[in-house]
């Protein structure tokens, strides 16, 4: 909404308050004011210009060289406009002159005439080209004959104005126009506001003589009202009204049209002009549409409409799609003579869908689709007669055709001053609350204590005791209300052992190195899948924006590889990134997808980068393995983890492997795939993503501590030579199988394979401690432990010891 | 005899002096005071001596043998000394080589943000509530006050995966599962999470960003009470200097509705860049919660009022530490994330 301050000073007294100061005021009390525009733009030196004689330029086609009276002088201005002619009154900017874009005026020579200054199109001035008259889009703009050569250009064209830019949240339709603008100014300033004085002389032929009017439709269309106004004259508006539109951001048209969109824009209320005679039938009848009637509107677009779709009609086909844009073959034009003002009240629901389903929102399906006041729709359309009878000379016939099934009794609330000040926490007096009630022109009477309102329906935002006290505050301030804190039942708040969890991942693994990465959990519909650690549906959205953010993600690697991409194509070529989200998979019973928390690591480049010691190494399967084997551990779950090597798509088959927690696949990691590096252009990458959901909620043992050592325990180093397929794992497995309970710890330390070991064989060593918390071991028992894995090993794993 | 005895030591003495290191020293010990040297042969030659001569003699030779001692331990003391001063010399290095790199990933700038905020309100004895990225219709919309057609729901533009499922818009749904799973109890908690809305992304607009928003629910909890609240929080995360003022403004989910500001922190409040010269910011939005929002989760609101508040650690983040496109948070370019590493004053 574009409010220009000097239309508001039509209704209520703003004078002597600076723009800025009131457009803070606004802010404080609840409308922001988005910007304040300085419409005469720092311009001086524009001018009334008479054009006492205009002939071509001899030396070029497109000139003409004008003799112009500015006041002071009549002085010579070439001007290159097609519609420039002697005899107009022009607007002239002297030499001097600054114009909007910092364009400074010079005295100058065009083909060899001189020229001083330049006679001005409306967007020379600043005007949008949008709203600029059609006559005059092409070419300059022409002032009323009455203009006087040398008079101030600016005040005469409205320029010599601030308009501010309102942000209206969508409660405050009552600001959707002048008088509600001017309610609540005035209500900020404390003053009372100057109402439009609708008075005109009524010819004593009856509307309804000349117009039928029948509302099928009753439920979308409570109440309609039609005038009728006869011998207009179409024309142009006089100055001052079309300025005012062109504040507004509305372009003028013609004197009825611009009349109706005046009042649209001072009341709120939209009405539409028809052409009476182009109606035909004398009638105009309130329907639905049949499916697939057809409509030309205004814009010349043909619709196609649907059956609940309002429509005006002339009894045989549609003249307007009701509250959003009126049709073309009924439209107001040059010979037009008789006008049907039409004032409704068209249901929110149902403008709100034709708008939308048509694609078309209109400064009046604006309005509708918040509900307008059901007691303006009468008034508006007596503000237009009045209007039209003054401006376009109109007649305007006596009474109005009517169709009225609205509700229009207020509001009642009933509220104590008590009930308000517990809800803010305040002591404002009962007199204050009716002080601040009255300046808001909101009646209110105290009955036994009580507030008893009568929301006006201009504020359709006023229903319940909560939106008084919110009137109250805002008008009290904000400022006023003390602070306090809650008092509660008190609960011990903080983290579930869940959040706490993850925080703890998040802190493992960053003090590893790795870097946290937000992605997007929209993807394509083909990379959805890729990775998942289950199979399930996709979830698609109906209308994606792009075939790229179309479907929910079902692993985080996808997006972690993207993330990698875009590092190493920008020369970052060891980047180690985590992520933890939601992945969605299939569908639950309450039909929405079932979100599971997962976490994701990819790395690529190199791990260790300490060159100048001679020390590098990439990042390999260990490195990440070693990291989840950190990270389990941290979370209490040492030896319940176990590696299985697996086939996955798109990852290398040699060196990728399932995550178990206590048997269960709960994760994979591993190498991807040479030819996903490809694609991605990615070098030797390694990734891994588990369920944390259930990671997290797995139940790990009690932390208790055990004894600090108190007796020395005994290593012995095993060297084996075994197959190469036999895993580090099976012998693991045999040794702690074997090595009962004296067994401790077992760490492999030595892996060979190559010169001196046989052809499909590998040397692996182990060492192993022996322990026994009770007292000091005897070599007779470990050399009995001992024997016993060393026997294990041979006879279970083919093992040969080595010297 | 004596004089053997005399010569012996001067020998002795500057051959010690002359020891230019451990190993020559010791050679040195050996020579003259181990088992097979000619002290301990003049020792062992005593009994040649006449019996009065021998303890004069005896005397003579321990006097030498102390000297001799002596002497070797103060020149023992100073080679090593001058040993151990060699191989520090030997070692030393220079102390501005790099030094090796301690692995160091850090928190993305939004989970900064967003612990930040959990952690002042844990401090108040607020709980963290989550719920599901993907909606009901229901609970993002028509439990929050917003029933199918209700105009406001233009100025949140969905993704929709049916006609009754959504990706949320914001993470209040979360407030109204909560309330609903409360039956009537008394709440304080805290919701961060994803939120998605449909926006073309540029520099000021993501489909993808994050909310965190805070509910209190309870018998006589009042509009001061959300002031006080939110005052605190402006403190604690934009510097204890801070001063809020609260702007009316209109959600569906709550009544009266205002919009935070705080004093500019860049500027103090004179007018800066970061604050369009306003000296405010716009941080929040919050209100006290709709009676009918509590009504449909099955609160009195006659008995029971609430207050609830919303923010976008993105637009913390970018005013915080003057990032100036938000697509920077959903980049993960590695030169952005890594300067999120360090504490702040």
């Amino acid at each position: 909404m574009l409010v220009s301050t000097k239309w508001l000073s039509k209704y209520v007294n703003i004078n002597g308050i600076a723009p800025a100061d009131l457009a803070e005021r606004i802010t404080r009390a609840g409308i922001e004011v988005d910007s304040i525009i300085n419409r005469s733009q720092g311009m001086t030196n524009v001018v009334v210009g008479h054009v006492k004689e205009c002939v071509k330029h001899p030396e070029a086609d497109k000139l003409n060289i004008c003799q112009v009276d500015v006041g002071e002088e009549t002085t010579q201005i070439i001007c290159g406009a097609p519609n420039v002619a002697q005899g107009q009154k022009v607007i002239v900017a002297r030499p001097g002159a600054v114009l909007p874009g910092g364009v400074k005026i010079k005295k100058a020579k065009l083909r060899g005439e001189e020229s001083n200054g330049m006679i001005c199109s409306l967007q020379e001035l600043g005007i949008e080209g949008k709203l600029v008259p059609k006559a005059y889009a092409e070419g300059i703009y022409v002032l009323p004959k009455d203009a006087l050569p040398g008079e101030d250009a600016l005040p005469l064209l409205g320029l010599d104005d601030t308009v501010l830019e309102f942000d209206l949240t969508p409660n405050r339709s009552d600001a959707l126009s002048m008088l509600g603008v001017a309610y609540e100014v005035g209500a900020i300033l404390s003053q009372g506001i100057a109402l439009p004085d609708i008075n005109y002389d009524q010819a004593s032929e009856k509307a309804e003589d000349l117009l039928k009017l029948r509302v099928e439709a009753t439920h979308d269309n409570p109440m309609y009202v039609a005038k009728v106004v006869k011998n207009v004259t179409i024309s142009e508006s006089p100055l001052w009204l079309q300025n005012y539109l062109m504040a507004a951001g509305v372009r003028p048209h013609n004197n009825v049209v611009d009349i109706t969109n005046f009042v649209l824009m001072e009341y709120g209320q939209p009405l539409h002009a028809f052409d009476y005679d182009r109606l035909e039938t004398g009638e105009i009848v309130v329907r639905h549409a049949e499916e697939g009637e057809k409509i030309v509107t205004l814009d010349d677009a043909e619709r196609t409409l649907r059956s609940h779709n309002l429509v005006i009609t002339n009894g045989k086909e549609p003249v307007a799609l009701a509250g959003v844009m009126g049709g073309a073959n009924s439209e107001v034009h040059d010979g037009t003579t008789t006008v049907v003002i039409e004032s409704a009240y068209f249901a929110p629901a149902s403008v709100r869908q034709t708008s939308k389903e048509v694609g078309l929102r209109s400064d009046a399906s604006a309005r509708f689709e918040k509900g307008v006041d059901p007691n303006r729709v009468q008034e508006a359309a007596e503000r237009a007669a009045q209007l039209i009878a003054e401006l376009a000379g109109g007649a305007v016939l006596a009474g109005s055709v009517v169709f009225d099934e609205l509700e229009k009794t207020p509001e009642r609330i009933v509220i104590s001053p008590d009930y308000i000040n517990s809800r803010l926490g305040m002591k404002i007096s009962m007199d204050e609350m009716m002080t601040i009630l009255k300046r808001l022109q909101i009646p209110t009477d105290a009955v036994n204590g009580q507030l008893v309102i009568d929301a006006p329906t201009r504020r359709q935002d006023l229903k319940i005791k909560e939106d008084i006290i919110e009137e109250i505050a805002r008008m009290h301030g904000y400022d006023e209300i003390p602070k306090t804190l809650p008092v509660t039942e008190s609960v011990p708040g903080g983290l579930t052992p869940y959040q706490a969890k993850r925080r703890v991942v998040r802190d493992f693994l960053e003090g590893a190195g790795l870097y946290q990465a937000i992605t997007y959990s929209l993807t394509s519909k083909e990379q959805s899948q890729a990775f998942a650690l289950e199979t399930a549906e996709t979830t698609d959205l109906l209308m994606p924006m792009s075939e790229e953010r179309s479907t929910l993600r079902q692993s985080l690697i996808p997006h972690l590889l993207e993330a990698l991409t875009y590092n190493v194509a920008r020369r970052m070529d060891s980047v180690a990134l985590y992520e933890t989200g939601s992945v969605f998979l299939g569908m639950e019973e309450d039909g929405l997808p079932k979100e599971v928390e997962h976490l994701a690591v990819a790395m690529t480049g190199q791990w260790v980068d300490h060159a100048w010691q001679g020390e590098s190494k990439n990042v390999d399967f260990f490195v990440l393995k070693g990291i989840v084997e950190g990270l389990m551990n941290r979370l209490g779950f040492s030896d319940r983890l176990t590696f299985e090597k697996a086939a996955i798509a798109g990852m290398h088959p040699g060196r990728t492997a399932d995550i178990l927690l206590d048997g269960n696949r709960v994760g994979l990691i591993g190498q991807l795939h040479p030819s996903e590096m490809k694609k991605r252009d990615l070098k030797e990458t390694y990734v891994m993503e588990i369920n944390l959901a259930d990671v997290l909620k797995a139940e790990t043992a009690e932390l208790i501590y055990k004894p600090v050592p108190r007796f020395p325990s005994m290593t012995r180093d095993i060297a084996l030579v075994v197959s190469k397929e036999t895993t580090a794992g099976k012998l693991e497995h045999i040794i702690r199988d074997a090595g009962g309970k004296l067994l401790k710890d077992v760490k492999l330390f030595d892996l060979y394979e190559g010169k001196n070991v046989e052809e499909g064989k590998k040397s692996i060593a182990f060492s192993l401690t022996y322990f026994d918390p009770e007292r000091t071991l005897t070599d007779e028992e470990v050399v009995k432990a001992h024997d016993k894995v060393l026997t294990a090993l041979t006879t279970q794993a083919d093992a040969q010891l080595r010297g | 005899m004596e004089q053997q005895l005399q010569q012996l030591k001067e020998e002795a003495l500057k051959k010690i002096q002359d020891a230019s290191d451990v190993k020559e020293l010791n050679d040195v010990r050996v020579a003259y005071l181990g088992k097979k040297g000619p002290i301990t042969d003049l020792l062992k030659g005593m009994g040649k001596l006449p019996a009065e001569e021998r303890p004069k003699m005896g005397a003579l030779v321990n006097v030498v043998r102390e000297t001799v001692t002596e002497a070797l331990e103060s020149r023992m003391t100073l080679l090593e000394e001058a040993a151990i001063q060699a191989q520090l010399e030997n070692e030393s290095i220079d102390v501005t080589l790099p030094g090796r790199p301690a692995p160091a990933g850090n928190h993305h700038p939004l989970t900064r943000v967003v612990e930040e905020i959990e952690d002042f309100f844990i401090s108040m004895g607020y709980e963290i509530a989550e719920g599901p990225e993907v909606e009901k219709d229901y609970y993002n919309f028509e439990a929050l006050n917003l029933p199918k057609g209700h105009p406001a729901r233009d100025m949140q533009d969905s993704f929709y995966i049916s006609e009754d499922i959504l990706l949320r818009t914001h993470t209040s749904p979360v407030q109204a599962r909560t309330m609903e799973a409360k039956k009537g109890e008394a709440i304080k908690i805290i919701c961060p999470g994803k939120v998605y809305r449909r926006d073309n992304d540029d520099a000021t607009h993501s489909h993808q960003f994050t909310q965190i928003e805070g509910l209190v629910v309870g018998e006589n909890i009042r509009m001061s009470d959300l002031k006080g609240t939110l005052d605190l929080f402006a403190k604690k995360m934009f510097g204890a200097d801070r001063e809020i003022r609260l702007r009316p403004s209109f959600f569906p989910f709550t009544e009266p509705s205002v919009e935070m500001d705080i004093s500019c922190f860049k500027c103090g409040g004179a007018g800066c860049n970061v604050c369009k010269k306003t000296g405010w910011i716009e941080i929040l939005g919050a209100g006290m919660v709709h009676p009918n929002v509590l009504k449909m989760a099955g609160y009195d609101p006659s008995v029971v009022t609430g207050f609830a508040f919303g923010m976008g650690p993105e637009r913390i983040a970018m005013l915080k530490y003057g990032v100036e496109d938000i697509r920077h948070f959903y980049t993960n370019d590695i030169r952005f994330i890594s300067q999120f590493n360090r504490t702040e004053a």
